[in-house]
């Protein structure tokens, strides 16, 4: 069976599908597209087809498991230093969400050593249960001792559902539960829904840097699993009400089980974590040398914003990578923006399009930034972003 | 010391274009790279080789012509490529493929180490390492920026990981398998010499029944997810420029972003 199919009567081998196909595995014969053995089924194709003459045959499996046996929605709680990780809040709200249209409940689940001061935090948000295995083993993430211990727990209660933030921690975790269960696992969506007539978690997320976005469905297989990206699902709200019932396991595994030892840590400059900051100020080739990064830190100063770069400004050593954003660095989505000198590449933008505004400076009216920037000045960066540090430190009265 | 490094071919990202007239990508006829973090996991196998001997093999599951990017990581240094493809394998999602991958690599045992990219630039999953660690039963190290240690008398190995939150030291029994970052090295170019090399080298393909694949577990029929819509993202189209003197556009926007609330 083929991964992909044409409809032969609503085909007009107009050729569409040729262009938009990232493996050049359609080819048209005799006004007909015919699919190639290099089609992986990737989907990238269907929505340039505009006489819906291409499609991907749903594929008949019987259930790998029994999915009426499993239940729930959980909600993996990242956590260092008894901090939760924002992502981990974020998804208790669309995890309320779901288990209500399910009509089943929501549950954390929290690994660790001394979480007490972790589930006070949790105690703020509605949820039926928390899962919790307390343990020293547990005390920082590592893959081998989070997995044994997720994986217990899941199957002895068997969820439905389980999410995680789309962190480094998150993907880390996720990608080795979902192997030991066996099941299916969506990287970092960006929409989760459930389907009304089926049940089934819709998960969306955008694919080849944000070009396509794809909708995936994990029917035969429990549970289903997702990992979510940070900042794209809002807060929940503050409830008084504390009345999470606390489930407790045990874990019977002991520290020379476990394969790896976390000998440091070396927390980064507020300034380098890009995950988390609302507002990002960026500069790029345009700023000319690393001395010239200071006008960029002033901004970001001003306005409490980490400082981001291009791959240029990286390449040539004006700024250490942990700054870097695009495909071959970060991936960030905070409510501001700020491109200062940076032409806004196809790998550039795959990594910030998604920021909720975008300021361009450059002084290259025809620079592809302004193509997707709320607000672009065209101008020297050099006059402009001292200007802007001058006029935000007034404005917030610094 | 034996290095096995997988590399996945992922369409050429410099050519493809998005055309916002048609709403599809753009490609200008080019068969396709070598995922860019899959580059650094070459050079770092190399480095490796270069500092203990030994020898690197580079692993690809994909259609026939991944040969062609192989054919570039043997001009680049490595000892071995195989190319792992059936048609049994198409459709694969990061499950069947990490099965496929393992499956691949036990029959290239022993191995030490084994190096992923973070994560594919078409796809950007980031689990089919984990995924390949996990059945190996060896452990995982993903987003690494460093290797600082390797010890093989006492089979240990000590790397820098790069979290969101700053950088993690951390240490593991070998074998392990590591996913890397751009940070970690620089790679190196083909070489003249090795290209021309490269050109005649036979790369061995393994199909299903060489790797002894359940045929249950590979390609669409072992993926539990199935993609059953696709669509464009929602237009993100240049808003307002802003004009005047330097001063009073930055006045101008100064006051936009203090109206949208944001601050
Ligand atoms: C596989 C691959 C992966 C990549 N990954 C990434 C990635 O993750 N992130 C990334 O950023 N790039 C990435 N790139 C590189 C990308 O293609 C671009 O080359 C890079 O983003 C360009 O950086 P830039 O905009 O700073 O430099 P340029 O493209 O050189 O742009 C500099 C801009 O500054 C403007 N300028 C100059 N002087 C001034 C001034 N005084 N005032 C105002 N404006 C000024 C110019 O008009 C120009 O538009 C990748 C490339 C490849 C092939
Ligand atoms: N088909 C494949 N063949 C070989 N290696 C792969 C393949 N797919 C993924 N990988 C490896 O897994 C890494 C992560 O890919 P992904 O999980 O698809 O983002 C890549 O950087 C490669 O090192």
């Amino acid at each position: 069976m083929a991964l992909l199919e044409v409809i032969k009567d609503k085909c007009k081998g107009c050729g569409l599908c040729v262009e938009a196909c990232p493996f050049e595995a359609i080819e048209i014969l005799d006004n007909l597209a015919v699919i190639k053995e290099s089609c992986t089924g990737c989907g990238a194709c269907l929505d340039s087809c505009e006489l819906e003459a291409l499609y991907l045959p749903k594929i008949e499996k019987k259930p790998a498991v029994d999915v009426s046996a499993y239940q729930g929605v959980w909600v993996f709680i990242e956590h260092q230093d008894s901090q939760i990780a924002h992502v981990s809040l974020e998804l208790l709200g669309k995890g309320r969400e779901s288990a209500d249209k399910l009509s089943t409940h929501l549950s954390a689940v929290l690994l660790g050593d001394d979480i007490s001061p972790i589930i006070q935090q949790l105690s703020k948000f509605d949820i039926d249960r928390i899962y919790c295995i307390e343990d020293p083993v547990l005390r920082d993430y590592r893959t081998d001792s989070y997995v044994v211990a997720a994986s217990s727990l899941v199957r002895k209660y068997r969820p439905e559902i389980i999410l995680a933030g789309a962190t480094t921690t998150g993907r880390d975790f996720a990608s080795a539960l979902a192997t030991e269960l066996e099941t299916g696992l969506t990287a970092d969506c960006t929409e989760l829904d459930i389907d009304p007539e089926q049940g089934l978690l819709v998960q969306t997320r955008p694919a080849f840097g944000g070009n396509i976005m794809a909708t995936i469905l994990c029917p035969h297989h429990r549970p289903q699993m997702a990992t979510v990206r940070p900042k794209v699902m809002e807060m929940p709200a503050i409830v008084d009400s504390n009345d999470a019932e606390i489930i407790q396991e045990s874990l019977s595994l002991t520290e020379d089980q476990i394969l790896t030892k976390i000998v440091d840590f070396i927390p980064s400059i507020d300034t380098v974590n890009l995950a988390d900051a609302q507002i990002i100020v960026s500069g790029g080739r345009g700023l000319g040398g690393t001395e010239n990064f200071g006008l960029i830190e002033e901004l970001a100063e001003v306005l409490g914003a980490a400082v981001g770069a291009s791959r240029a400004a990286v390449d040539a050593g004006w700024i250490p990578y942990p700054h870097q954003v695009g495909q071959t660095g970060r991936t960030v989505r905070p409510r501001i923006y700020f491109a200062c000198g940076i032409s806004g590449a196809i790998q550039h933008q795959a990594g910030m399009k998604t920021s909720e505004m975008i300021i361009a400076i450059n002084k290259d009216p025809d620079a592809p930034i302004f193509d997707i920037a709320t607000y672009g000045i065209v101008g020297d960066l050099f006059e402009i972003v001292p200007l802007l540090s001058q006029q935000f430190k007034k404005k917030l009265g610094k | 010391m034996h290095a096995v490094v997988c590399i996945k071919q992922v369409p050429e990202t410099t050519e493809v274009r998005f055309d916002p007239e048609t709403n599809t990508m753009v490609r200008e006829g080019v068969p396709g790279m070598i995922n860019p973090f899959d580059e650094y996991a070459i050079e770092e196998a190399l480095l490796t080789k270069e500092r203990f001997g030994g020898k690197v093999t580079v692993l690809s599951m994909g259609p026939p012509q991944a040969a062609e990017t192989l054919r570039k990581t043997l001009a680049m240094g490595v000892d071995q490529a195989v190319l792992v493809t059936d048609r049994a394998f198409a459709g694969a999602d990061t499950l069947a493929t990490s099965y496929t991958l393992a499956m691949a690599i036990r029959k290239l045992v022993p191995v030490d180490i084994v190096f992923c990219g973070r994560q594919a630039i078409d796809g950007d999953t980031g689990q089919v390492g984990p995924g390949v660690a996990h059945r190996l039963g060896i452990s995982q190290l993903t987003s690494v920026s460093k290797v600082k240690n390797i010890d093989w008398e006492s089979g240990r190995i000590e790397v820098e990981r790069l979290l969101e939150s700053g950088i993690q030291v951390i240490e593991s029994s070998l074998p392990a398998l590591l996913t890397v970052v751009k940070d970690i090295n620089q790679p190196r170019l083909p070489s003249l010499l090795r290209m021309k090399r490269a050109k005649q080298a036979e790369i061995p393909t393994w199909n299903a029944t060489d790797i002894e694949a359940d045929p249950a577990q590979v390609g669409l029929e072992g993926s539990p997810t199935q993609v059953i819509k696709t669509f464009s993202p929602p237009k993100r189209t240049g808003g307002q420029r802003l004009s005047g003197e330097p001063g009073e556009m930055a006045k101008e926007l100064v006051d936009k972003v203090f109206a949208a609330k944001i601050i």
